[in-house]
């Protein structure tokens, strides 16, 4: 399906160490809280924005890093450039472990790794000519003698971007171009160091659909050219698929899937990724919008799900996926807004109480009835919620419902981290994978 | 049909500039019946976001509109503001792309409500508004139980979802969704267009979607009109128009929607003209594959090709009208990169 690129790219590196390889990565945010609560010394907590990942770039392939925002895939990229410090685990590039070496050695490295971002308009400063943005790194590098060796690389890199004859765009600012002139003048400044390896984060993202071909054409005559290694992230697996050779799923901070693109695109195996396809919506008016996507958005990684980071939001999970407090608040807060309006809403709201303690996320829970209710009503209504939807999979995630004294206790299956196995051609984090195969 | 919802008629908004002005909707005729899904297509710089403002009146400084408007009848160009203002809401929504710039963050989600069907509806009772944007919200999936939270405790999608509540609320009868999914991940977009495209059976709303993605089109929308340069080039049911492109422009649009199943990419070359001094003849003909000699001459005439669908291309006639050699091809001028979007 995809277009002729040379074979395999560039030949592989004699001794066939992978261009980048990266081993059990984390990069945590610090959250800073308030100021009142730096004052009373209470942590506000951490975001695990990439968590433990370990992923190889080949020489010459295009690896695509797909996720929504929040996935940690920008992080991720980021991290690799040295733009943000990790929090732990390696980063070889080349051989050379990078990940902690000081700001002054990495700027020989920055001339082989360059990135490209989603905003063209954003990355170009509209103070500065084309000339003056596009020949920068060639002055902050001190690459070039005079000011004219410098125009004649970039009339070069212009031209080879496809902004010909390059000359005439020297002298014209951002604000002049259109926003594909302005991304094929964003990657003419990426390549005028020869980098060997490329970052394009959501590069034809905000670009109209008729412009977004273009874009991807250049960077494929650019990859053969040039014998580029691209690190492509998207959360768009229909550009994706021009592009990749391989593919990484990744859902809040860790990789769920990764593959050969062939085999991701042919037999998806996570549930996040047979959603992320799903999704795309086709030219096709015999289609209907698909009406089976998973519920809400990426959650606050902050306070990650317990267990598959995915499971609330997926239609097959079941016993070992971490089912937990919030699911319960979910569940009721979803039947809540469907309701809405009605007589009876309000009713179960008081019969349940305060949701609030259900916001730390534990894989029991202990709700104590209202005042004035009894903890047998709040088990009769989870069993008409239960009885009208018993397909919900949250129910599978029930272990015992038990209503003591003052309180209703709900235990749940004990919560398991699903890990990357070998699954035919791919590497899924998913139980539904687990040998032996576990019934659902 | 009865009396259309909704009945543009050769309407035109120019900007004013220091030169001369920029013909932003050129000559547009446009019919939405009630609980129709109207889909607006075209490239970045073809009108359709100014097409779709012009129709609230939501026009910037320095614009000047004429034609008509008719909304249940009734003539909205020309309307003083204040009578503009009282329309919006209850009879025309609009959804921008960027929630967040819409919400004040000051305000909790119930005073937004509050505050909108106090301006529009100071007939009911507190308890009958609260009652109505519960539901309202609930049936865009935001709980009750958030009613009292502020804006910057929601997702973009949870934003966008009580935005598209917020207009709803007052059971408007025409929605104009300006590309509302643009900036939201591909999951949380489709679940969006699942509820606009669910809007005419579960509010009784029309709605007009503006957007450059054919595929959410095809997946939302019963009718597509596509616009290019100022002008409706191509309108008609969507089905027909996907399966039979009749303007060489819609076509290439198609061709270059990149989905799960394109096989190759294709692009269109050059960009969409300037509107202060668009190309003579038909706008599109200097990237048009088919270009005749005519097309770089005459403007073309509307054609009907049947009762709902109509083109705006020499192509389909009226054949009387082109002197003679004037099917003959037309030279293509080079396209010189520079000129690429």
């Amino acid at each position: 399906m995809r277009p002729e690129i040379s074979a395999q790219g560039p030949e592989s590196h004699p001794d066939g160490l992978p261009l980048v390889s990266v081993r059990d990565l984390r990069t945590y945010y610090s959250i800073r809280g308030t100021f009142i609560d730096r004052l009373a010394g209470r942590e506000a907590g951490i975001v695990r924005a990439v968590d433990d990942v370990s992923l190889d770039i080949r020489r010459g392939e295009v690896l695509g890093l797909v996720g929504e925002s929040g996935s940690g895939k920008t992080t991720l990229g980021r991290t690799l450039l040295g733009l943000v410090r990790p929090t732990s685990g390696s980063i070889e590039f080349d051989g050379r472990e990078i990940s902690r070496l000081p700001e002054r050695q990495w700027r020989p490295l920055r001339r082989q790794m360059q990135v490209v971002f989603q905003d063209p308009h954003a990355s170009l400063n509209p103070a500065m000519t084309i000339e003056q943005a596009v020949g920068h790194p060639l002055q902050i590098h001190g690459l070039v003698r005079d000011r004219e060796q410098m125009r004649l690389r970039v009339i070069e890199v212009l031209e080879h971007c496809g902004l010909a004859p390059g000359a005439d765009f020297l002298a014209k600012y951002p604000s002049d171009l259109s926003g594909g002139q302005k991304q094929r003048a964003v990657i003419a400044r990426a390549i005028i160091l020869n980098p060997v390896l490329l970052v394009a984060d959501e590069p034809v993202s905000m670009l109209d659909m008729s412009v977004r071909a273009k874009i991807l054409e250049l960077m494929l005559a650019l990859k053969r050219d040039l014998e580029l290694t691209y690190l492509y992230i998207t959360h768009d697996l229909a550009t994706a698929r021009f592009f990749c050779d391989r593919i990484a799923i990744m859902y809040l901070g860790k990789i769920v899937e990764v593959g050969p693109a062939d085999a991701i695109y042919a037999d998806p195996k996570h549930p996040y990724t047979q959603a992320l396809l799903r999704a795309i919506p086709e030219p096709d008016p015999e289609r209907a919008v698909p009406r089976d996507l998973p519920r809400g958005e990426v959650p606050d990684a902050a306070l990650p799900p317990l267990g598959c980071p995915f499971h609330p939001r997926c239609s097959r999970a079941f016993e070992p996926c971490g089912w937990e407090s919030r699911d319960l608040r979910e569940l009721l807060e979803s039947r809540w807004a469907r309701a809405a309006g009605a007589a009876g809403v309000e009713e179960e709201q008081a019969v349940v109480g305060d949701l609030g303690v259900l916001d730390r996320p534990t894989p029991e829970v202990r709700l104590a009835a209202p005042h004035g209710r009894s903890p047998a009503e709040i088990v009769a209504l989870l069993e008409r919620i239960r009885s009208e939807d018993p397909e919900e999979p949250f129910w599978r995630g029930i272990d015992r419902i038990t209503a003591a004294d003052t309180r209703v206790e709900l235990d749940f299956h004990m919560p398991r981290q699903p890990q990357l196995e070998r699954v035919g051609e791919v590497d899924v984090a998913c139980h539904l994978y687990d040998a032996p195969p576990a019934a659902t | 049909m009865t009396e259309p919802l909704l009945d543009i008629r050769r309407l035109r908004v120019y900007y004013g500039t220091p030169g001369l002005p920029v013909r932003a909707v050129d000559d547009v005729s446009l019919v939405i019946g009630e609980r129709e899904v109207v889909g607006l297509v075209g490239e970045s710089g073809c009108g359709k976001s100014t097409l779709g403002r012009g129709i609230l009146g939501l026009l910037p400084e320095g614009a000047r509109a004429d034609g008509e408007v008719n909304l249940n009848g009734r003539n909205l160009v020309g309307l003083p503001l204040s009578a503009l203002r009282r329309l919006r809401g209850p009879e025309l929504g609009l959804i921008f792309q960027e929630p967040m710039t819409r919400l004040n963050p000051l305000l909790r989600i119930a005073d937004h409500f509050q505050e909108t069907l106090e301006q529009h509806e100071s007939g009911l009772t507190q308890a009958e508004a609260r009652r109505r944007s519960l539901e309202t919200l609930g049936r865009m999936g935001i709980p009750p139980t958030r009613f009292n939270q502020y804006p910057h405790e929601f997702s973009g999608g949870m934003r966008q979802r009580i935005m598209i509540a917020l207009a709803l609320v007052l059971r408007p009868k025409l929605l104009v969704a300006d590309e509302p999914t643009t900036s939201l991940d591909v999951i949380v977009e489709g679940q969006i267009l699942a509820l606009l495209a669910d809007l005419k059976d579960n509010f009784g709303t029309a709605l007009l979607l503006i957007t450059h993605n054919l595929g959410i089109v095809a997946e939302a929308c019963d009718r597509m009109a596509v616009m290019y340069a100022g002008k409706i080039v191509e309108e008609g049911p969507v089905r027909d128009v996907f399966r039979e492109p009749a303007h060489p422009y819609t076509r290439e649009l198609l061709r270059s929607t990149i989905s799960l199943q394109t096989t190759e990419l294709h692009s269109i070359p050059g960009s969409p003209p300037n509107l202060i001094d668009p190309p003579p003849g038909c706008r599109f003909h200097p990237r048009c594959p088919n270009a005749m000699r005519v097309c770089a001459e005459l403007a073309p005439i509307e054609q009907r090709l049947d009762e709902r669908r109509r083109v705006l291309c020499w192509l389909h006639g009226p054949a009387q009208r082109v002197p003679s050699g004037g099917r003959l091809p037309l030279e293509p001028e080079a396209i010189g990169m520079a000129d690429e979007a």
